[in-house]
């Protein structure tokens, strides 16, 4: 089988796998990560989303040969306890969540998000999340949280 | 009526008064809660948390909740029905006073000092002149293996520090840094994957299974099959999801129940063999002054969980021990299910709670438990954990039932309701493992000795199930509550979110609207007019004020007005919508006010009352669940679409603080009053009444054809 090789949260790594199998299924089972979730298998949910190079993508949709060359973040990239991401520690204390299953999805799409536009409106917020479900209602402190992340990033 | 006098310990306390099966005091310095309600994302174990350490006077820091098990942890049932709180909290607080006193009895002894000179610290126990001991230093000394004498007072609201304030979640930490806290993501290393074969026809046998294709998938370690019942056991899930494919590819069906007209729902609910149940009346019978009747009827779809996670378990089999981990609501009644099915005596069972997402009633969580159980069987020593799919969720879960409500109010001369006749048709909403025959579980009723599977059960009144909210919170001078509850169930219908609250609130809401518009009345002051209870009457003032309630009229624009007390016994919401009717219906705000008791974590509760409007919002705005004559076709989020980030309503809370009164749950209490509050609104915004759920677009033109 062919070897794929990406970057995974800043680390060279290479997959001896299926090419086919999805990327999702890749990152759970062969390397051992539980930040992306698997809720639909169908693109339709984004609890799977990495970010890919720049964007926010469903991971269960994407093919593991896809992946090759590729920069990706998921969840375990994004910041840890001891060094949070703005937006780990704004939902936090937004208290942004209920059960809390959707969020790892939701954190890596709004991190792309801050990556294209530092500054984005409510409606902007909503716009990038709206591929985003989350079933326990949580989305207005959701994006309430975006919004304090994004004003703590651009105070610096 | 009379009402009976309170035990003297608390419900789930009287069920488990061994104090150690609560609470654990740990020389190393922390205190150990086990609690029999679980976390289900509605913030359970803060709250419980922030209850210990306010009673004992520890640092809630050193508070370590443990999972619920029922190799350790109080029986307590079920977590439903916004109970928690009222259960779980108050046992706890009882736990904690007495434990607190064992502890400063003792202290006193040690330190010569009177119990009533000390003092407690962050578990430090102080008295005059410096003297220390610590719950630390005489954790060995003291054991609480001791029932609960019931004679401690806890501590009066105003010492209370923790309780009543916005306490971080515990659990939020973790799920932001990507540790993992659910069930979905824990597979120890070893652990198998398994995948069960369900028919698309609903109903339909497992007939003729060629195994051939599956046996031929790399990484397969075994195919089990009993009657009706099959899956697949592999090393990987990728292997596990091919070797089901081939599965399926290999299956022949026989059979099947066929399902009722989608689009005729009425005349399926009204035409089924039912029991007839007076739920409520009051006064006499005929009155002599009506001088018109009204008749309405208002009806809901079937509706999903739709959990965002699919269901999932992991079971082991050790020699004749079974260990299972589950995100069932109720683990012990889980247990006694597992043990019916498979013969065996309870105590080979150990039932272990994970955290799942969200499920807002009975999903599939007891049922996936039983897949892996009987899956894991063939792999003696190895846990198989198995997963459902998004299909499995969407159509093989009990749905939140379908309803049927017609409400008849005699009005006389003067447009006063002095007759109510409320008629629910549906089926009932509980279908949980109950403790009784036959077990609940799905595969149960697929197995080679099958077991019946029974059309659902019903809560009884003052909770109730479809009835849940049907007896009105007015004071009318007579009324009479029934319902047909159906004995045939092609649709598998079990406890969603409110039960069948959110339809009779619905109905009964909308029709109080109407009665109150059609004579120029205020629907608030109608309302308050029909209402003594000061607590009701505070939370419709409450929202009215804050809403700016009749506010200048703008085009196209409406707003409406729900209220109940859920249950008719728990908290008190009532709620202004406005909506913007131009072609399509889109809430713009939702302003609620609560009346939740003494709320113990007020971020929370506004949390689970948030929760509850944005799903309420998209329950009547788009959710239904579809079928045709032989399968469920909503099987995913397109077929099956739910409330996105851009539909999404302001959500304005005004918290009504009661510290002095019991706590009641609040993630319920919203469903109801916020459907009839978005009914109502569009009435105001479009003159036409909309009885049916969901409230589509279609369904609107329809109206608004036929009206002009
Ligand atoms: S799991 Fe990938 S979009 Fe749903
Ligand atoms: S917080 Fe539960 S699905 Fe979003």
């Amino acid at each position: 089988m062919p070897q794929i090789r990406f970057r995974l949260n800043g680390t060279e790594t290479a997959v001896d796998a299926d090419p086919e199998r999805s990327l999702l299924d890749i990152l759970r089972s062969e390397l051992g990560l539980t930040g992306p979730h698997f809720g639909c298998g169908a693109g339709e949910c984004g609890t799977c989303n990495v970010i890919v190079g720049n964007r926010a993508v469903n991971s269960c949709d994407m093919p593991l040969w896809s992946a090759e060359g590729k920069d990706i973040t998921t969840l375990e990239g994004l910041g840890s306890a001891e060094r949070p991401h703005p937006l780990q520690r704004a939902f936090i204390a937004e208290q942004a969540m209920q059960c809390g299953y959707c969020i790892s999805g939701i954190l890596m799409s709004a991190a792309a998000l801050l990556r294209q536009n530092p500054s984005p409106s409510a409606d902007e917020v909503k716009a990038a999340l709206d591929r985003n479900l989350c079933r326990c209602g949580s989305h207005n402190r959701i994006v309430r949280a975006v919004l304090r992340a994004a004003r703590e990033m651009s105070a610096g | 009526m009379n009402t009976p006098s309170p035990p003297r310990l608390p419900v789930s306390l009287a069920a488990n008064p061994r104090l150690s099966s609560w609470l654990k005091i740990s020389a190393d310095g922390y205190v150990a809660v086990s609690p029999g309600k679980v976390e289900i994302g509605q913030g359970i174990i803060t709250a419980l948390a922030q209850i210990a350490a306010d009673e004992l006077d520890v640092d809630i820091s050193r508070v370590r909740m443990q999972r619920a098990s029922t190799a350790s942890s109080p029986n307590e049932g079920v977590t439903s029905g916004s109970l928690s709180i009222q259960q779980s909290g108050r046992a706890l607080r009882h736990v904690c006073a007495e434990v607190r006193r064992i502890f400063l009895a003792k202290a006193s002894d040690r330190l010569g000092t009177k119990i009533d000179m000390l003092d407690i610290q962050d578990g430090t126990i102080k008295g005059p002149g410096n003297v220390t001991t610590s719950y630390w230093e005489l954790a060995e000394e003291i054991s609480l293996d001791r029932d609960a004498s019931g004679d401690t007072t806890a501590k009066p609201v105003a010492r209370r520090s923790l309780v009543g304030r916005s306490v971080e979640r515990i659990d939020i930490p973790g799920k932001v840094f990507a540790q993992p806290r659910f069930i979905q993501d824990c597979a120890p290393p070893g652990t198998l994957h398994g995948r069960v074969l369900r028919p698309e026809i609903s109903g339909a046998k497992l007939g003729e299974l060629k195994q051939d294709s599956a046996y031929a998938v790399a990484g397969i370690v075994a195919i089990v099959r009993d009657g009706g019942f099959a899956g697949v056991i592999c090393e990987t899930e990728h292997a596990a999801d091919a070797a089901l494919k081939a599965l399926h590819g290999g299956a022949t069906w026989v059979g099947g129940e066929p399902l009722p007209v989608e689009s005729d729902l009425a005349s399926f609910l009204k035409s089924q063999p039912a029991d007839l149940t007076v739920i409520d009346t009051r006064g006499g019978a005929a009155y002599p002054a009506i001088s018109r009747t009204i008749r309405r009827q208002f009806s809901r779809p079937y509706i999903a969980h739709a959990s965002i996670a699919p269901s999932c378990a992991l079971a082991r089999w050790d020699g004749g021990r079974i260990h299972v981990w589950t995100h069932s609501q109720a683990i012990y009644l889980q247990r006694i299910d597992l043990a019916r099915v498979l013969g065996l005596p309870v105590e080979d069972i150990t039932v272990e709670h994970m955290e799942g997402a969200g499920c807002y009633g009975h999903n599939g969580a007891d049922d996936v438990a039983l897949d892996a159980v009987l899956l894991a069987r063939a792999t003696q020593g190895r846990a198989v954990r198995v997963q459902w799919s998004r299909a499995d969720e969407m159509t093989h879960a009990p749905f939140g039932a379908a309803m049927l409500v017609e409400i008849a109010a005699d009005l006389d001369a003067r447009g006063e309701v002095v007759g109510w006749r409320h008629s629910i048709w549906g089926n009932g909403h509980t279908s949980r493992p109950d403790g009784l025959e036959p077990p609940k579980l799905l595969a149960a009723t697929e197995l080679k000795e099958a077991f019946p599977r029974l059309a659902a059960g019903n809560q009884r009144q003052p909770s109730g199930g479809a009835d849940r909210n049907s007896v009105p919170l007015y004071d009318f001078p007579s009324w009479q509550v029934e319902f047909h509850r159906l004995l045939a169930m092609p649709i598998r219908t079990s406890a969603l979110r409110s039960l069948g609250g959110q339809c009779n609130v619905f109905a009964i809401e909308s029709i109080i609207d109407e009665i109150a518009c059609e004579h120029s009345e205020d629907p608030a002051a109608f309302r308050l007019r029909h209402l003594r209870d000061g607590r009701a009457r505070a939370v419709i003032e409450a929202a009215t004020k804050r809403a700016t309630w009749k506010s200048e009229r703008q085009p196209g624009i409406g707003h409406g007005l729900g209220f109940a007390r859920y249950k008719n016994t728990g908290a008190y919401c009532a709620v202004v919508a406005e909506v913007e009717a131009i072609g399509e219906v889109r809430v713009k705000k939702l302003t609620l006010a609560a009346d939740v008791g003494e709320a113990i974590n007020p971020d929370g509760v506004r949390n689970q009352l948030e929760g509850g409007a944005i799903q309420a919002t998209s329950w009547a705005l788009k959710e239904q669940v579809r079928f045709d004559r032989q399968r469920i076709t909503s099987t995913g989020w397109s077929s099956y679409p739910i409330i996105r980030f851009s539909e999404i309503p302001d959500i304005d809370i005004v918290l009504i603080p009661r510290p002095d009164q019991e706590p009641l749950g609040a993630g319920e209490a919203a469903l109801g009053p916020v459907t009839a509050a978005i009914g109502n609104a569009v009435f105001d915004a479009l003159g036409v009444r909309i009885r049916d759920l969901p409230i589509t677009r279609e369904r609107l033109v329809d109206l608004l054809e036929n009206a002009s």
